[in-house]
């Protein structure tokens, strides 16, 4: 039993301060995702949602560059770029994709320009890795606070508009006509997928966001019928990714006689796609999508 | 006018009095006038671009008239906070929303509201009541998105019912429907509004499924309406002042084809429904 024990949880596992930090700002982040992302899909937003994550990428990069926090930058020109896509949205669809795919492009752009200058500048190459892969093994314990502050942020801006957040989501019609400010209900879960892409971009990184934040979705959907339950689900696939994935990464430095991390973006991402193949297996699937 | 003084003193759910409306220069509405009282069923009758979205829009205060008042039981101001029930033309119901037909009938009751929403009996209960009466129990568990077009329907009608509206406003219910599902639907609002004394106000462009039900008709064609009863309005005389020339109004085998008179029959197609 305990040879067992010991294979999964390798020496120090749970002794690690940079576990326990990980744990803590990679659950937070994973719930944001979830319950934000089952919205985002249900909106049918997945490639605002990402193109949010390019967006936050540069925004780290530049609070990189300028010496701040980065989760400053990941969260500040989030809520900038979110903004900038609801003003886009008003407008037809294909449209709106277009707007979306060039906003990305430039935002790659500008990530690209400000790793460069930051990476010349200083000589840290960890900065691109950082960025554009996350880093939740190196946040510090200051951050903390701030993660727990702008995860509430969100999960409170989605419970107030809850309902008619649903409502308008089935049909802005019938939630106008029942004297909905849809527009505004709009803009308040916009606030919340710029805030949890962000939260995301700093634990998994912001190229990576995305699978954390549609990936636990997108399986709830397929598993239950009920709004509630895959809300509920999504937290639970997408916290225990999360921390499965943690713990494989802090394993991975006794595997082989390299003695070095594969990195935890790549186990947990790796673990939701797991989730979505198996989600899509006849028998476990309920959806039709 | 006696048709008029009757509905004055039934109790008039709505009046609309000399709506118009023009959009980017073009004039959509002209001074349209008429008035549904309660438990009529009432078609908002005539062709694609006539302007019936436009009118509901106005009567739901989506859309402001360019001229003319809105009344709904007799209050003309705050027009979104009158019980005005209201299935829209298109909702695209995703079959990957985890959504089912029951969840969609509660969010009429109370997505409106603001936070979180706790369990509650009593709205289960009437939930539960209300998709009894559209006949939707068999699917009330099932996934919205995986519904057919007739039982979406009727679960949309039950949204706009549950808040117990005094009006009922539906936008082309019939436009995607087979014939069975559309006289199925076209039969549960005729007893919804007989029964619950619920003003229903649906408009189609094709009124044949819906002549066996309706009080009556306003028929809409270029931005004018004529409106009273149904053999009133869907005759030769009322419909060819209404279209500004002469179109003839046929019945053949309890069906109603409106073509164009014979003076322009050589040279112009059929116009106008079926």
């Amino acid at each position: 039993m305990h040879g067992v024990y010991s294979a999964v949880f390798e020496p120090g596992f749970f002794a690690s301060s940079q576990v326990h930090i990980a744990v803590i700002v990679g659950g937070l982040v994973a719930i944001v995702s979830a319950i934000t992302g089952v919205f985002t899909v249900m909106r049918g937003q997945s490639f605002g949602g990402h193109a949010l994550g390019d967006v936050s990428a540069a925004g780290g990069a530049g609070a990189l560059l300028a010496g701040l926090s980065p989760v400053v930058g990941f969260v500040g020109l989030g809520i900038v770029g979110a903004g900038a896509m609801d003003m886009i949205g008003v407008r037809r669809l294909r449209e709106r994709d277009l707007a979306t795919g060039i906003v990305l492009g430039t935002a790659i752009g500008l990530s690209a320009l400000f790793l460069h200058l930051t990476t010349t500048g200083t000589a840290t190459t960890g900065a691109t890795q950082q960025v554009l892969f996350g880093s939740i093994f190196s946040t510090p314990a200051g951050t903390i606070p701030v993660v727990v502050a702008l995860g509430v942020v969100a999960l409170v801006a989605l419970a107030a508009v809850y309902r008619p957040l649903l409502l308008a989501t089935v049909s802005p019609d019938i939630a106008a006509a029942r004297g909905i400010r849809v527009r505004a209900v709009g803009l308040a879960y916009m606030l919340a997928l710029a805030v949890s892409v962000g939260l995301s971009s700093l634990a998994i990184g912001a190229i990576l966001s995305t699978a954390l934040l549609i990936g636990p979705a997108a399986v709830a959907l397929r598993v239950t019928n009920r709004t509630g339950r895959a809300l509920g689900l999504a937290c639970l696939f997408g916290v225990a990714a999360t921390w499965a994935g943690i713990l494989l990464a802090y394993d991975s430095y006794y595997w082989g006689t390299a003695r070095e991390s594969l990195p935890v973006s790549f186990f947990i991402v790796a673990l939701v796609f797991a989730a979505y193949a198996v989600s899509g297996l006849p028998g476990i699937r309920r959806g039709a999508g | 006018m006696t048709d008029d003084r009757t509905l004055s003193a039934a109790a008039s759910i709505l009046e609309v009095d000399q709506i118009s409306v023009a959009l980017a220069g073009r004039q959509i509405l002209d001074q349209v006038s008429f008035r549904v009282a309660a438990g009529e069923f009432t078609g908002l009758i005539g062709p694609n671009g006539a302007g019936k979205t436009t009118l509901l829009r106005v009567i739901l205060g989506l859309q402001k008239p360019s001229a003319g008042r809105v009344g709904v039981l007799g209050q003309r101001r705050s027009l979104r906070h009158q019980p005005i029930g209201y299935v829209p033309q298109k909702v695209l119901l995703d079959p990957d929303m985890p959504m089912r037909a029951r969840d969609l009938v509660a969010l009429g009751a109370d997505g409106d509201r603001y936070g979180l929403r706790l369990p509650s009996r009593p709205r289960a209960e009437a939930v539960r009541e209300m998709l009894h009466a559209v006949d939707a129990d068999r699917f009330a568990d099932a996934r919205v998105g995986n519904l057919s077009g007739g039982e979406q329907q009727r679960v949309l009608i039950a949204q706009a019912l549950i808040s117990r509206p005094r009006l009922l406003l539906l936008d082309e219910p019939l436009a995607n429907l087979d014939l069975r599902s559309s006289q199925e639907v076209v039969r549960l609002l005729a007893r919804i509004a007989r029964e619950q004394q619920i003003a229903v106000l649906l408009s189609a462009h094709e009124m044949n499924p819906l002549l066996p039900v309706l009080d009556r008709v306003v028929y809409l064609a270029g931005g004018r309406a004529a409106s009273g009863a149904v053999d009133e309005v869907i005759s030769t005389e009322t419909l060819s002042t209404l279209y500004g020339h002469n179109v003839e109004v046929l019945r053949v085998q309890g069906r109603v084809l409106v073509v164009a008179g014979e003076a322009e029959l050589a040279d112009s197609p059929l116009t106008g429904t079926d």
